[in-house]
């Protein structure tokens, strides 16, 4: 990715803007540099480059989520002096990823309600369990966020939205090595006086490529059939490396 | 200079696509090379000693016991070709065991997928290893010690013959069938039993099960020791293959790539196990692989009873 390059989107995106203002009254104008993040065997965590303009002051707030997908949270306790997993609940809705990224700290530009309706922050991130009457639940939420945060997968400052002058902003927004994989959702929100008077999302396909890839695809494939295939292959290969084996070694 | 060399060999590292962690290659061949130079050295499969190490350095137990069923394939291929070159299998019996074996392998890949659906599975596998490996490991300790002091006191005296082949209860069982090679015309019903629970092991914990078979179709069965072996592996190939299949419809738990690496470590290994193995005193290599189980078994124990960083862990559903 070029340097040159973005700037000289983020300078057309600012004449657009300046442009489609009247017209279209879009406060904010925003997209990412590349929206395909290749996942490969030696992948080890990616910056993102966002970008954008404002129409005029104000702050820009970065919201980065994973797919959402259903969570089982184990609880261990000691039985017969052997730890085993308990108690568990599950969750429904609950992003693979989450990373919040701003211009300056949440708290100073919008109120409480505003971060709990947006649900801004790690703190604030929603999803349902999945039983509807779950007595003691809350250590389980609070367990799934903490887990999430030290697997690096939940953060509240993935990056730093940075100013070019009023109306131009940037950010890098990091992606950590065990990314999980699938179509995320980045949403852009522009804050001025403690209101978010104008929003954008746009999606960013994160998957994985190469030979390590197909072996997952065709592991996990939805149908069966594919399975069962797969299954056939690890065997074949199995059987011609032993034989292989059995020639190379034989005799001696 | 070699801590250079050792850490620019270590640097290779594969992403391993099922397990999803990254691993240094040769790490994973010496892990490989090393059970199989003391499956060779030992005459075992290894597979009892390669799925617990597989879970020390990171890989899910469940990947790792449907991976070690597919790498079970591999070993147990090499070791049949050679003992059927000599001529030491039992078709007609492995044929039977296997009926068995398949049987066993369905009943224990849906056992092992309601342990997963439950969470239960990583408790269950570590728990039935400590099991395994304690028991295993005590037996070759106590019988390689009387071995050692065997050999200490009288220098030369063979072991009293035993008398192989006893009729007992187990072979007026109905469905009695003839087995030329194994000169035996006993029910098929234990052969199926002892199959059957072979089966169920491949499933839960990945291992070949010839620890169990051996002796029992020796003891059990009265079948002729030479061939016994043999037979064993040939029953296996298609145990682990099932298992292999059934493993990545029913969990997806079969790492192709981790097998493969693994493979080509341990067939190399058995190479050098077995050639070393025959000039090496046998008492003391089973002392020292049974210390080796032992302590492998109490360091999966520690794991169970040791108090958890974290109380909570974390499972993704699929939906």
């Amino acid at each position: 990715m070029s340097g040159r390059l973005v700037a000289c989107a983020v300078g057309f995106l600012a004449f657009a803007l300046a442009w489609a203002a009247p017209a279209a009254a879009r406060g904010i104008v925003a997209d990412v540099d590349d929206h395909l993040v290749e996942i490969t065997t030696d992948f080890a965590g990616q910056d993102i480059l966002v970008f954008g303009a404002i129409d005029g002051p104000g702050d820009v707030v970065l919201v980065m989520r994973g797919p959402a997908g259903r969570v089982a949270v184990h609880r261990k306790a000691r039985f017969a002096g052997v730890w085993v997993n308990a108690d568990s609940i599950e969750f429904d809705g609950v992003p693979s990823l989450y990373g919040v990224a701003s211009s300056r700290p949440l708290f100073q530009i919008l109120t409480p309600d505003v971060l709990d309706r947006y649900q801004l922050g790690v703190g604030r991130v929603q999803f349902q369990e999945v039983a509807a009457e779950v007595p003691g639940v809350g250590p389980f939420r609070t367990a799934l966020v903490q887990q999430k945060k030290k697997q690096g997968l939940y953060a509240d400052r993935v990056g730093r939205v940075t100013f070019i002058g009023d109306t131009l902003f940037r950010a890098n927004l990091h992606l950590p090595s065990n990314v999980p994989t699938g179509t995320f959702l980045i949403d852009v929100y522009l804050v001025r006086d403690g209101r978010i008077v104008d929003a954008q999302n746009m999606p960013l396909v994160i998957s994985k490529v190469g030979f390590g890839a197909d072996i997952y695809k065709y592991a996990n494939a939805r149908s069966i059939a594919q399975r069962f295939v797969y299954g056939v292959a690890a065997v074949l290969v199995a059987l011609l490396t032993g034989w292989l084996a059995h020639l190379a070694f034989r005799k001696r | 200079m070699l801590g250079a060399l050792l850490d620019w060999l270590l640097s290779f590292q594969v992403y391993l696509p099922i397990a999803e962690i990254s691993v240094s290659v040769m790490l994973l061949l010496g892990l490989g090379g090393g059970v199989g130079f003391l499956s060779g050295l030992f005459g075992v499969g290894g597979g009892f000693l390669m799925t617990p190490l597989l879970i020390f350095i990171g890989v899910p137990p469940p990947v790792a016991v449907a991976t070690q069923a597919n790498q079970t394939v591999a070993t147990s291929v090499s070791g049949v070709l050679a003992h059927w070159s000599r001529d030491n299998v039992d078709f007609k019996m492995g044929t039977v065991l296997l009926s068995g074996g398949v049987f066993g392998s369905l009943v224990g890949v849906t056992i092992f997928s309601i342990l997963r659906r439950y969470g239960q599975i990583d408790l269950v596998i570590n728990l039935a290893y400590v099991v395994l490996l304690g028991s295993i490991g005590l037996m070759m300790l106590t019988e390689s010690t009387r071995a050692l002091r065997r050999a200490r006191r009288i220098p030369g005296r063979a072991v009293p013959p035993r008398k192989l082949h006893q009729h007992v209860w187990v072979h007026g069982l109905p469905l009695k069938m003839r087995f030329k090679k194994s000169r035996l015309y006993i029910s098929a019903i234990m052969p199926i039993g002892i199959g059957f629970v072979v089966g169920i092991l491949s499933a839960l914990l990945g291992v070949g099960g010839a620890f169990l078979i051996v002796p029992a179709m020796i003891y059990l069965v009265g079948m002729p020791t030479a061939i016994v072996v043999g037979t064993s592996l040939f029953q296996i190939i298609f145990v682990a293959a099932v298992t292999t299949i059934l493993q990545s419809m029913e969990n997806r738990t079969v790492d192709v790539l981790l097998a493969f690496v693994l493979t080509i470590g341990s067939v190399i290994g058995a190479q050098f196990g077995g050639r070393l193995g025959a000039k090496l005193p046998g008492e003391q290599l089973r002392f020292l692989l049974a210390l080796l189980i032992l302590l492998v078994a109490v360091g999966l124990c520690y794991e169970l009873v040791a108090t958890p960083d974290d109380l909570y862990v974390l499972q993704g559903l699929t939906r």
